[in-house]
């Protein structure tokens, strides 16, 4: 890792465990001056490494100088440290200084309470994930707003609202309680789920910087698989799915970090440790009643790490898709759905039931159609994959549209070749 | 979009009761197919659930007779609500249901509007 990716890099894995631990010890009220040293930290590294050599231990060095930062803040605080020691969560000594707790448990200790912290009903869902990013993932308000396709003003406002109304609420930054976690958790997946997702299916380019976001997402569902009171059967599913996911990671982006669609990936670079992970924890989920969208979702991810097509295979996914859509409605879902439907019904019924759908905003609702258009009717086929082709900005989609198209109105090619299929999520 | 109640009543009761456990069992793809593509549509409110076929039967003078249900020969076997345009666009809905075919009868109720 060069120099101007390591800072990137440790401000994604790092910032939000420093924020996480100071936050804890210095409770939900004094939340900026949290983010303040962390921040300041961060800026003395850009300076110091910019001008001499990299740290031999970069982590190490952000430790050292977050801990003298806050032993500087609070003596020149006394006023602080005072009203602080009332809720002080470390045995400090009498007489001795606060020094700022960074081991790893104390880290993953403080982010478990930061979780539960952040999404605390007391805030919508909505603010409870925007601000989830932004103290547990160190995501900019930028990166947020990308992620929910809104602007910069209005994560901004989001963001310091929910602060402010866990302030006033005086929520305490502690050990999540065993009813706490069950009115909270579907919030915490939701939001590990997402922050998982802006890594594996963003179209950034920065394959680094997404896998750090879904191996973040991976840890942070780990810590509640390792806390017993949190060991439940949708976290498995969670990570069951998130496994299998990450399984295609490096399959899916070839060297110039486009995508590689997935009927196109090269499943001897699909990791089997990964899937065989996701296939344990998967088996760990199927306890208890509750039958959650993750447990369905991973079971659809779990069909997907079998590359050949069997009428099992589709049908299963089918079946999945038809119970994840009773449970949430999600115009991707219906997407996947139908085209599940392809494969195991057959594509006359498949678009029969995609042209109800309507979803003519959607670039991959027209690529389905032309999908299913092919070999039966190749003219409509070609409209339809224009019609994609003049929706999407991705330039990956736009190649394979082209590809399509190419394939449709060229008499020599054999007309029985799969259209390539466009959906996302594989 | 008006919400639409949609019972599906069928013979629990007779002895050649139709659709016959056989048939019951044969739609239950069909019929997740005919839900997922309701849901697809984003037309699903509430999906159904699997009723008790036992139940109970509640008259006047605090009589409860237990179920089958003796006096009501199309009994309730499936309950479902969806979101349509009108009744045109609901009946097409219902027009899907494949026990239809072996005798069900499905019953299509508009919400109204509360006051």
């Amino acid at each position: 890792m060069d120099e101007s990716e390591l800072l990137p890099h440790l401000f994604r894995t790092e910032y939000r465990k420093l924020v996480s631990v100071l936050c804890y010890l210095f409770g939900i009220e004094h939340i900026e001056i949290a983010e303040d040293i962390v921040s300041d930290t961060f800026l003395s590294a850009t300076e110091l490494w910019s001008l001499n050599q990299i740290p031999e231990n970069p982590t190490g060095w952000l430790y050292t100088v977050a801990k003298n930062k806050t032993k500087n803040y609070l003596k020149r605080n006394a006023l602080f440290e005072q009203k602080l020691s009332a809720d002080i969560k470390y045995n400090t000594p009498k007489g001795e200084e606060i020094d700022l707790d960074l081991s790893t448990k104390n880290i993953a200790d403080s982010q478990l309470a930061m979780i539960f912290t952040v999404c605390n009903p007391h805030i919508s869902s909505e603010s409870q994930i925007s601000l989830a990013l932004n103290l547990l993932c160190g995501f900019g308000i930028q990166e947020i707003a990308d992620a929910f396709l809104t602007n910069k003003d209005v994560i901004y406002k989001r963001v310091n609202r929910a602060k402010s109304a866990l302030k006033e609420a005086r929520i305490k930054i502690e050990q999540p309680t065993i009813s706490e976690i069950n009115n909270r958790l579907e919030t915490v997946l939701t939001t590990l789920y997402l922050l998982f997702s802006e890594g594996y299916f963003s179209t950034a380019q920065n394959v680094l910087l997404r896998k750090d976001l879904c191996a973040e997402a991976m840890r942070l569902t780990y810590l509640l698989i390792e806390n017993e009171a949190t060991n439940k059967p949708a976290v498995n599913a969670l990570f069951a799915l998130m496994s299998f996911h990450a399984s295609r990671f490096d399959a899916r982006t070839d060297e110039q970090g486009e995508i590689i669609l997935y009927q196109d990936q090269d499943e001897t670079r699909w990791n089997q440790e990964l899937i065989e992970q996701g296939t344990y924890y998967l088996n760990q989920a199927s306890t208890g009643d509750q039958l959650t969208k993750y447990h369905l979702e991973a079971g659809i991810a779990y069909w997907h790490t079998h590359k050949e097509d069997s009428p099992e295979k589709w049908e299963s996914i089918l079946q999945l898709y038809n119970q994840l859509l009773m449970l949430e409605y999600s115009p991707l879902a219906a997407l996947n759905r139908t085209f599940a439907l392809a494969k195991a019904n057959g594509k006359e019924e498949a678009i029969r039931e995609a042209e109800k759908l309507k979803l003519i905003d959607n670039h991959y609702y027209y690529s389905l159609l032309g999908y299913l258009y092919t070999d039966l009717d190749n003219a409509k086929a070609v409209r339809h994959f224009e019609k994609a082709l003049s929706l999407t900005s991705s330039h990956a989609v736009k190649i394979a549209l082209a590809k399509n198209i190419d394939r449709l109105m060229s008499p020599a090619n054999p007309q029985t070749q799969l259209a390539h299929v466009l959906l996302p999520r594989h | 979009m008006n919400e639409f109640l949609l019972v599906i009543h069928r013979d629990l009761t007779s002895k050649d009761a139709s659709p016959s456990p056989e048939q019951m069992q044969a739609s239950i793809k069909p019929f997740q197919d005919w839900i997922g593509g309701i849901a697809a549509q984003n037309k699903l409110v509430s999906p159904p659930k699997r009723w008790d076929a036992g139940g109970r039967v509640i008259k006047q003078n605090n009589t409860v007779l237990n179920g089958p249900y003796a006096e009501i020969k199309e009994s309730v076997g499936g309950l479902l609500m969806i979101r349509a345009a009108d009744y045109d666009e609901a009946v097409e809905i219902a027009q899907g249901c494949p026990v239809l075919k072996w005798g069900a009868v499905v019953e299509v109720r508009m919400a109204m509007p509360t006051v």
